[in-house]
């Protein structure tokens, strides 16, 4: 089970990886409470994005978490017992929702591996970008794992620098959510 | 809408229009505006503490001893990291509370001016909700959304941190009238519970060869009525009840139905019986590792039934068969037409076979004693003390430690709302405030403060709140000379080796009682024991009963950390044995 002073009764429970989206009031301090339910009660968080949803008013908080059901279901929860969390939604069914993740790659290009660079950036439709110091820098979008596989695949050919975005998703079954 | 009146103005105007009659606070640079307006009103009184500890405390007392909410006032920086404790108290035992807290004006926040802190920040962890409030004209409506949400749903604490500046700005006054709440920031759409669970748990119930009902503190959170359906309904079944720590009261001790207190301390009976029966209602509490024991072994082969308001609360540690999330209040009228609508009845052959066990198990009399002649037994001074003072009104709270475990046996309790403790924290310090507390909210009732020598020292300050006040407290102190259940668990766990857990150059109770021009009294011997319990509770004046108890008691039966229920000991000539000793060792 969860957490306690004592040993759990020994069960073996599967660990898997959880999309969280949270709704939330644009208000000071929301993440805070938010990351801080996280920390204080020592869940863990994979990847975090938070933006602003078309209303100003809401926010739009993505957490990839990963735990055996009791613990997510103890998360999302807690999450709702913070006031301004609207709605907290677990897409980890993969045919009920999509995800996508951006990558921004630096990579060190020279005559020698430019064109094999590139063929593997066209194969992956990663996109240059054009910048003012002319470095070469490709953006890539798609669901995590794609992602994991370009950066394997170009690393081996030409060192480069990352950040990513960490992955946010949606539902695809239609619903009204805002609505609780 | 009131046009053009100061910050500190609307703060006066919210807190009369919510009703609150007492402010417990403690003045400071950052309040003085708020402390100004309270000057020239005559409806809400201030109690000045000593110390903000005292007023956080005092305002639990006042909230959990009236159903009220408890309000406090502080200042910034020092003010508000003293309330700490108090917030976190609170948060852990489900008290409402609403905390103003002064901050340094907007333009000097995050330059470590005089007596800044980041309030909110120090109090997110430790309150349902907090505000640092940006806007005069929001000030009203942070006002009404912070009391809805301290009283609402699971109560709690609730912070508003007001910069001096807006204390001082203009602004418009909106009352709580003219303020929508969005709904998703409260409970209420989920009072009512869900109609198929509560039609399997009273099937459950029903079928049930061995019950038990495990109530707590929710019961009485939910308001005195909840406590009367429980207990109705505990009746109507004929099953055992017992008691957290939280919810004592509840179901009148006397009551046939009562098993007592259940957990580390609880009655044999009670923690037996928990571990036997085959079906649990849990009311309102929250498997805490003081009620659990060890989980692997906590009621191995019961069907739970758990009725919360938090959903957080279900399947926390323990696994549930059938979670019921609601009111109690409005959850137990749900069983009830549940019940009647099912012809439902209880199986009656097989409850009497329970009841015969648990007769069995009572005759161990786990609460006996030998008082004999000489020292006094603490067990005895609160067993005298519940004598006395059972046909008044009375509200105890206690400190923490091993007096508050003897308080919690051997007190009986008849109604909820009389015991005031801190449970969840265990917060040394408590209950000397939050008597304060449940003496002003009940002016003509009799409250005494079970106290330790060592706790009391911790908010003794309030000695001067309780005098200035005329506040009839009464402290009854079991003086051990020890930090009693520290020494217990190194008597147990430690090998006797007590350290710093003697409470050396003790004052003089009765001097320093007398210092305050409080009264003082002194028991050292058993035949003193009553006459000094009569005249404290017939004084009118603050008292200190300095009660000199047997040293090295110990707080009996015990589960220690790490064993289960039917793993209880019941004397010091008991051990725990040595895997679950060396297992229960690391835990708290
Ligand atoms: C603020 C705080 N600090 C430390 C503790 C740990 N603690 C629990 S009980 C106890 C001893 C209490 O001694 P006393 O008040 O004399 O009560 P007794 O056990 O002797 O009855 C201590 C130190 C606590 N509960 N709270
Ligand atoms: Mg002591």
């Amino acid at each position: 089970m969860n957490k306690s002073v004592y040993d759990s009764p020994k069960q073996v429970e599967d660990i898997n990886r959880h999309i969280l989206t949270i709704l939330v009031d644009n208000e000071p301090g929301v993440l805070a409470r938010v990351v801080g339910m996280f920390s204080g009660r020592g869940y863990n968080i994979d990847s975090l994005n938070v933006a602003e949803v078309n209303n100003q008013h809401l926010s739009r908080i993505t957490i990839v978490t990963h735990g055996t059901k009791e613990v997510i279901y103890q998360i999302q929860s807690q999450l709702m017992r913070i006031v301004p969390v609207h709605s907290v939604s677990n897409l980890d069914k993969e045919d009920s929702s999509v995800e996508a993740e951006v990558a921004l790659v630096n990579m060190f290009i020279n005559e020698k591996n430019k064109k094999e660079a590139f063929q593997i950036c066209d194969l992956y439709r990663a996109r240059k970008i054009e910048n003012e110091n002319n470095t070469v820098i490709f953006e890539i979008a798609g669901t995590s794992q794609r992602i994991d596989t370009f950066i394997k695949d170009i690393s081996k050919i030409t060192e480069i620098e990352v950040v990513r975005s960490g992955p946010v998703a949606i539902s695809s079954i239609q619903k009204n959510e805002e609505e609780k | 809408m009131t046009d053009n009146i100061t910050g500190a103005e609307i703060v006066l105007k919210s807190l009369t229009e919510q009703g609150v009659e007492v402010v417990f606070g403690y003045p400071g640079g950052a309040v003085l505006p708020i402390y100004d307006s309270l000057f020239k009103q005559n409806s809400i009184r201030h109690i000045l503490v000593r110390q903000e500890a005292g007023a956080i405390h005092a305002a639990e007392g006042y909230a959990r001893s009236s159903g009220k909410i408890g309000v406090v006032l502080v200042t910034s920086g020092p003010g508000a990291t003293n309330v700490v404790t108090g917030l976190t108290d609170s948060m852990m035992d489900s008290i409402p509370i609403v905390c103003i807290t002064g901050q340094v004006p907007q333009h000097l926040i995050g330059s470590d001016a005089f007596q800044e802190c980041d309030t909110t920040g120090i109090t997110r962890p430790c309150t349902k909700h907090n505000y640092l409030v940006k806007d005069v004209n929001k000030l009203s409506s942070v006002f009404h959304e912070a009391f809805s949400i301290a009283a609402n749903g699971r109560p709690g604490p609730v912070l508003i941190d007001i910069p001096k500046d807006i204390q001082f700005a203009k602004g418009n006054y909106q009352s709580s009238k003219e303020v929508k709440i969005d709904s998703h920031r409260l409970f209420e759409p989920k009072i009512r519970a869900n109609d198929q669970n509560i039609e399997e748990a009273t099937k459950l119930i029903a079928n049930a060869k061995k019950p038990i009902f495990y109530i707590g503190g929710g019961c009485i959170n939910s308001g005195p009525k909840a406590s009367q359906l429980v207990t109705k309904f505990v009746e109507e079944t004929k099953a055992p009840a017992t008691m957290t720590l939280m919810g004592l009261g509840v179901i009148g001790a006397k009551n046939k139905y009562s098993l007592g207190m259940l957990g580390m301390h609880g009655m044999y009976e009670a923690n037996m019986a928990m571990h036997e029966c085959d079906v649990m209602i849990n009311i309102g509490a929250r498997f805490d590792d003081r009620v659990t024991g060890r989980l692997d072994a906590f009621a191995p082969n019961s069907k739970k039934i758990h009725i919360d308001i938090d959903p957080s609360n279900i399947n926390k540690t323990i696994k549930i068969d059938v979670p019921i999330i609601g009111d109690i209040e409005s959850v137990m009228n749900q069983i009830f037409s549940s019940w009647e609508n099912n012809n439902y009845k209880s199986q009656k052959e097989d409850l009497i076979k329970w009841w015969n066990k648990i007769e069995e198990w009572k005759k161990i009399d786990c609460l006996n004693y030998d008082q004999g002649e000489g020292s006094i037994k603490p067990q005895h001074a609160i067993k005298r003390l519940y004598e006395l003072t059972k046909d008044k009104k009375t509200f105890i709270t206690t400190e923490v430690g091993q007096h508050q475990m003897w308080a919690a046996q051997y007190y009986k309790f008849e109604e909820p709302n009389r015991w005031l403790t801190s449970g969840g924290l265990g917060t040394m310090g408590y209950g000397f405030p939050a008597a304060i507390g449940a003496q002003i909210a009940n002016p003509d009732s009799l409250v005494v403060d079970i106290a330790g020598d060592a706790s009391i020292l911790m908010n003794i300050q309030e000695m001067s709140t309780a005098v200035q006040h005329r506040l009839p407290v009464k402290i009854f102190i079991l003086n051990n000379e020890y930090m009693g259940m520290v020494r217990q668990w190194q008597e147990l766990l430690h090998g006797g080796r007590y350290s710093e857990s003697y409470t050396d150059s003790l004052p003089d109770f009765v001097k320093l009682a007398e210092s305050f021009k409080a009264k003082g009294l002194r028991a050292k011997n058993v035949n003193e024991l009553d006459d000094v319990i009569l005249q404290m509770i017939s004084s009118k004046e603050t008292v200190i009963a300095d009660i000199w108890v047997d040293k090295e008691e110990n707080c009996f039966p015990m589960i220690q950390s790490g064993s289960a229920h039917n793993e209880m000991l019941l004397n010091k000539y008991q051990k725990q044995d040595e895997t679950s000793a060396e297992k229960g060792k690391v835990l708290v």
